[in-house]
């Protein structure tokens, strides 16, 4: 077998591919920062000690976390146009789902994290006459954020690679643009092999980057 | 019964005529319940064989990344990186497009196995993580005391470091195998008829996508919970006497 590339041109690359990857990170950013703070409340609820607010943040979290992420984006894709009584695009579904399906997932970091917190940090906080806003706000978050901060960030690099599902409801991602040009100059082979590389590249080079952090942040602590 | 459309699993998928028995079909008729069932199967044996993949292969690559031989720790760790980096459908798109163009022998290879062996591989980057993770969690004393009362380096992993280090790495093996039967569901992308495609197929033939979904999510669920009773038998059944958790 012999590989060729020639048909490839800078011009195709950023016309197929180019708006594919920016969605990719898109969806990637705004599902890492809804995901986050979603997640965040989540787990503050679940450590909140009273039943109303535990009960319901614990279904959503182990629901969403045993149902395969592939069925997730297809129901969410199914059911949002009766929400909401309007036809959505496959990319808009994309971010809701992605955003409430991997706040599931950091709520348990994040939960980690809180609890990672010493109990004398809590009790010093109201030793000082703050409430519990004052204290979850300026005392227990800031530091389960820190210490999770490695295992957020890949966290992150696992959603970017899950971003390539959204094939299943064929919204325009990465993986999509790859595929197109493979279609439209009948190159599949070439062009499967070139996503998996760049993936790798970004992939490896981002795991990299998180596992520098983390030494970094050892040294501080 | 009739209104919500329930019985839609005992008609047949061709034309759609309702099936006396839901189960047994005499005239070899087949209803949405059968090709339902024929998908679990489908996705079943997909992560079984998948994870006994997964498991030979990531086991052996967690064991070499721990010794001593620069060689074979650079060998676990490009083989770990390589499978944990590519998303599992790029990987799978590889199998079943592209390496079929490379190895020409693959060729003649049903889907479903290039399906599971790229699921397994793709899992052994995460199993090999936890096994290398679980041996290096043990005292360095015990491989020491291993290698000094004459074990080879074989020996030691095989007497004194993995019946150890298994017992550490188990529940982190069961959300792995919970894991697998989730990401078989990918397997839809290279047309192996398992639950999603099913729930895919016939939520748009039927015109009945909720009914279809529902059913193939309960499956879902039914299936990991059943993965995750086995290892915790497993896990109770090795425990060590003495240590946390042990009798």
């Amino acid at each position: 077998m012999n590989l060729d590339f020639s048909f490839l041109t800078w011009e195709v690359l950023r016309s197929y591919v180019g708006s594919g990857l920016i969605f990719s990170f898109q969806l990637t950013l705004i599902a890492m920062v809804g995901g986050i703070a979603l997640g965040t409340v989540l787990a503050l609820m679940r450590l909140s000690g009273k039943k109303w607010l535990e009960v319901p943040a614990t279904i959503y979290v182990d629901t969403l976390r045993s149902i395969p992420l592939v069925m997730v984006i297809m129901w969410f894709f199914l059911i949002i146009p009766f929400l909401i009584g309007q036809p959505i695009g496959a990319e808009v579904s994309a971010i809701i789902t992605f955003t409430l399906f991997e706040a599931a997932y950091y709520s348990e970091i994040m939960r980690a994290g809180i609890q990672s917190v010493p109990k004398g940090q809590v009790y010093a906080g109201y030793a000082m006459g703050m409430n519990y806003r004052q204290t979850t706000q300026l005392v227990v978050l800031p530091q389960a954020f820190r210490n999770m901060l490695p295992v957020l960030l890949t966290q992150t690099i696992i959603l970017f690679q899950d971003t390539s599902l959204v094939y299943a409801i064929g919204a325009y991602d990465l993986l999509k643009g790859f595929e197109t040009v493979g279609r439209n100059f009948n190159r599949p082979v070439e062009m499967y092999l070139l996503a998996a590389a760049v993936y790798f590249a970004i992939c490896f080079s981002l795991s990299y980057l998180v596992r520098r952090l983390q030494q970094k942040i050892q040294i501080i602590r | 019964m009739a209104d919500i459309g329930l019985d839609i699993f005992c008609r047949d998928t061709i034309d759609r005529e309702l099936v006396a028995n839901c189960l047994k079909s005499a005239s070899g008729d087949t209803t949405y319940l059968h090709w339902l069932l024929q998908g679990w199967g489908t996705a079943i044996a997909l992560a079984l064989l998948a994870l006994v993949v997964a498991m030979a292969t990531g086991v052996l690559m967690g064991i070499l990344r721990t010794t001593p031989h620069k060689g074979l720790v650079l060998l676990g760790d490009a083989w770990t990186e390589l499978f944990r980096n590519i998303p599992l459908i790029v990987q799978l798109f590889l199998w079943y497009f592209v390496m079929p163009e490379i190895v020409p022998p693959l060729k003649a290879l049903p889907g479903f196995v290039l399906a599971f062996v790229g699921l397994g591989l793709f899992t052994s980057s995460r199993i090999s993580e936890q096994v290398k993770a679980g041996i290096n969690s043990l005292p360095r004393g015990q491989r020491y005391a291993g290698l000094a009362v004459g074990f080879t380096l074989p020996q030691t992993y095989r007497y004194v470091l993995m019946p150890m280090a298994f017992r550490i790495v188990i529940p982190p093996l069961t959300s792995e195998s919970m894991n697998i039967v989730k990401n078989s569901s990918v397997a839809f992308a290279v047309s192996i008829s398992e639950l999603t495609m099913f729930a895919r197929q016939a939520g748009e033939e039927t015109s009945q996508p909720v009914l279809m979904f529902l059913a193939v999510t309960v499956l879902y669920f039914i299936s990991a919970f059943a993965i995750n009773r086995v290892m915790k038998r497993i896990e109770i059944r090795v425990r060590v006497p003495g240590m946390i958790g042990g009798k």
